[in-house]
């Protein structure tokens, strides 16, 4: 592919992205001609911050309402924040003018979960990838592209619905490499495909990764896949960073319980494996009206568990180097 | 197929050679959902139905019940699904009614889309009760609340008056299952009863359904695509791919040895918590159209053990001298051929 002027910035020292205290409050619903009760706000997100360096991955995991999308859509300024900050390469995403942005948003890009939703359905294969191309004035191969996510040329002429969902990941991929970002949201990218495809598409993108040395946010709700992919791995709950560790280390030594319950609750195929499962009883809250304290006391199986949590929100603080957890009692951890 | 030998108790549903065709829209032709399938459900166990989108699984569960929608499906005569002596395909529709819900009943994939937005919980769980056991509306109320006791849900009292929307995803998976449950069924079958949820809510309803299972000895066809459900949950395993059961075994011997390359390579591509960050498994190409199986064995254009027998025939289920373990495939009969390409 002929690439054009701009970017290659010679490594950077610092990391490529780094989020600061990233927060995004929905408003409730406001009282009508004083009529009603006013609904308290959704803090998606509340206070999130970390960095990722340049070829590396992070792996945000959560359940749902833990606000991991809305991290990744913010980030890209597909939604506002209400504030914080976010360093691209040095530049504050968060300060630009929209004509700036569009020009950085030719570095950073998303892939969506749902392959299904997240093409033109009256696109073909070729209009989707060139689109990209046309708004950032570029000369790309369409061709080449594809090859370079394992699609035979043919499928150019083809639309979404002639596509199996694999296929039509290939193609979400594809339309974000056609601009060639350095940084890719991948948003769940695998959730909506069936296990031997979604095996697949893991391993395209870690070989795009080597390739282009891109990096990657990947978010994701499932431990397992995440494990074959990320360097450093950052665990939501309601909004916040619960844990964050290099991944070796969180897989080995989860310092947060919620972690831990994560971790005992993915099925392992393999029989008589359900070492002590730990199911979390309760429900996931609402970010609406998150609980006192620590938000994970009212679910918290940690045999320590006290006043103080339900009382005293605890940091996220570094318990060994590099891996920082906010529990009270990380320090034993469960 | 070889029936294999009673786990413990007697067959309740016994399913032979069903085949559910359905008619494709602007003449692409018939889609052979499900081809030829057959197993038993014995008395109180759980039996585990694994495959990947496409292969008929979620086909064949509607069809025990009749459900599927004709046209455009329609299930071909000479398929048997025999309970309680009787063939459920031949049976007149009042006397099906009687077995729907109450001897045989269904949980779905989506608590979202599979409850009544306009009534109550208590109402849709009571509903069952009054049709079938002809309670009265305040017996069956108390059967509700009693219901939603069983599953787990605070304060039931109240939460019988709740409608769907004012519950929680968790929490409708479990009211799906209090209707399912309240005329005790002999046989409970899941479809993906946890796809849908988180993973701390699936652990929850996971292990909801193995105690009432024991609590209630019922025998539960649970059906999934995840193979750790399996492993954790079931007693013995169908793998389905392209319309056909491919291997049927004891849970603990299809994972210790799985022996159709299929299964073998699903188990390889599902990523492991337990193993250190490498690349994964991935089976080539696709799941073919069903309006177009391959000929010979279904799986061979994507089988990294095919030789030219596997394109001309298709082997039937063999057995592999693990009781009760039988796979489609002629590398039972060839095993050398797996070792030669290792």
């Amino acid at each position: 592919m002929t690439t054009p002027t701009p970017v290659p910035s010679p490594q950077p020292l610092g990391p490529l992205v780094e989020v600061r205290d990233l927060v995004k409050h929905y408003a409730g619903e406001r009282r009508w001609f004083g009529l009603g009760r006013a609904q308290a706000d959704v803090r998606a997100v509340d206070g999130v911050s970390f960095a990722i360096s340049g070829g590396k991955t992070l792996g945000l995991v959560g359940e749902s309402g833990s606000g991991k999308t809305t991290v990744g859509r913010t980030m890209l300024r597909l939604q506002e924040p209400t504030s914080g900050s976010m360093l691209f390469d040095g530049n504050e995403v968060f300060a630009l003018d929209s004509g700036a942005l569009r020009a950085l948003r030719r570095r950073m890009q998303i892939v969506f979960q749902d392959p299904y939703s997240s093409l033109n359905p009256r696109m073909t294969v070729e209009e989707t990838l060139r689109e990209p191309l046309e708004i950032h004035g570029l000369n790309g191969a369409v061709p080449a592209l594809l090859d370079e996510v394992g699609l035979d040329a043919a499928f150019a002429k083809r639309y979404p619905h002639e596509l199996s969902g694999g296929q039509r990941q290939r193609v979400g991929i594809a339309r974000a490499l056609s601009v060639e970002p350095q940084f890719i949201v991948c948003d769940e990218p695998v959730s909506a495909l069936d296990v031997s495809v979604q095996a697949q598409v893991l391993n395209l993108l870690a070989d795009l990764q080597t390739k282009r040395r891109l990096t990657y946010l990947f978010i994701a709700h499932d431990l397992a896949v995440v494990r074959h992919i990320a360097d450093d791995v950052a665990v939501m709950y309601l909004g916040k960073i619960v844990e964050r560790a290099p991944a070796a280390e969180i897989y080995a030594q989860p310092r947060h319980p919620y972690t831990t319950a994560l971790l005992s609750a993915v099925p392992a195929p393999h029989p008589r494996a359900s070492k002590q499962r730990i199911v979390l009883s309760g429900d996931i809250p609402s970010p609406a009206h998150p609980p006192s304290g620590c938000p994970f006391h009212p679910r918290c199986p940690h045999p320590k568990k006290s006043e103080r949590c339900r009382t005293d929100p605890p940091p996220l603080r570094p318990i060994t180097p590099g891996h920082l957890a906010a529990c009270h009692y990380a320090e034993d951890p469960m | 197929m070889t029936t294999p030998p009673a786990p413990n108790g007697a067959v309740l549903l016994r399913v032979r050679d069903l085949k559910t065709y359905f008619v494709t829209e602007q003449g692409k032709g018939t889609a052979r959902a499900v081809d030829d399938v057959s197993f038993d459900l014995y008395a109180g166990e759980t039996l585990g139905i694994v495959g990947e989108s496409g292969c008929g699984k979620t086909v064949t569960s509607l069809s025990i019940l009749r459900l599927i929608p004709e046209p455009p499906g329609h299930i071909l005569p000479g398929s048997l699904i025999e309970f309680d002596g009787n063939n459920l395909l031949a049976l007149p529709l009042p006397q099906l009614r009687a077995v729907r819900g109450n001897q045989i009943a269904m949980i779905f994939q989506e608590p979202m889309t599979s409850l009544n937005p306009v009534f109550t919980v208590g109402d849709q769980i009571a509903e069952a009760a009054i049709i079938h056991q002809h309670l009265s509306r305040g017996a069956a109320r108390a059967r509700a609340i009693e219901m939603l006791r069983l599953v787990g849900i605070p304060d039931p009292d109240e939460r019988v008056d709740h409608y769907p929307h004012q519950l929680s995803g968790g929490m409708r998976q479990r009211v799906m299952i209090a209707m399912a449950l309240v005329c005790h069924p002999k046989v409970l079958i899941a479809d993906e009863p946890t796809t849908a949820l988180d993973v701390t809510i699936q652990a929850q309803i996971l292990e909801l359904l193995d105690r009432l299972q024991r609590e209630l000895g019922m025998a539960v066809l649970l059906i999934t695509h995840d193979l750790g459900v399996v492993a954790g949950h079931a007693d013995r395993v169908v793998v389905m791919y392209a319309g056909r059961v491919v291997e049927t075994a004891p849970t603990d011997a299809l994972f210790a040895r799985p022996m159709h390359p299929y299964t073998e390579g699903l188990l390889a591509a599902v990523p492991r918590i337990d193993a250190p960050r490498s690349r994964l498994h991935a089976i080539p190409g696709q799941v073919p159209a069903a309006t177009a199986w391959p000929t010979g064995c279904r799986f061979h254009p994507r089988c990294p053990y095919a030789w030219e027998k596997c394109a001309a025939q298709e082997p039937p289920l063999l057995e592999t001298g693990v009781a009760g373990h039988t796979a489609r495939c002629w590398l039972v009969t060839e095993p050398e051929r797996r070792q030669a390409k290792r």
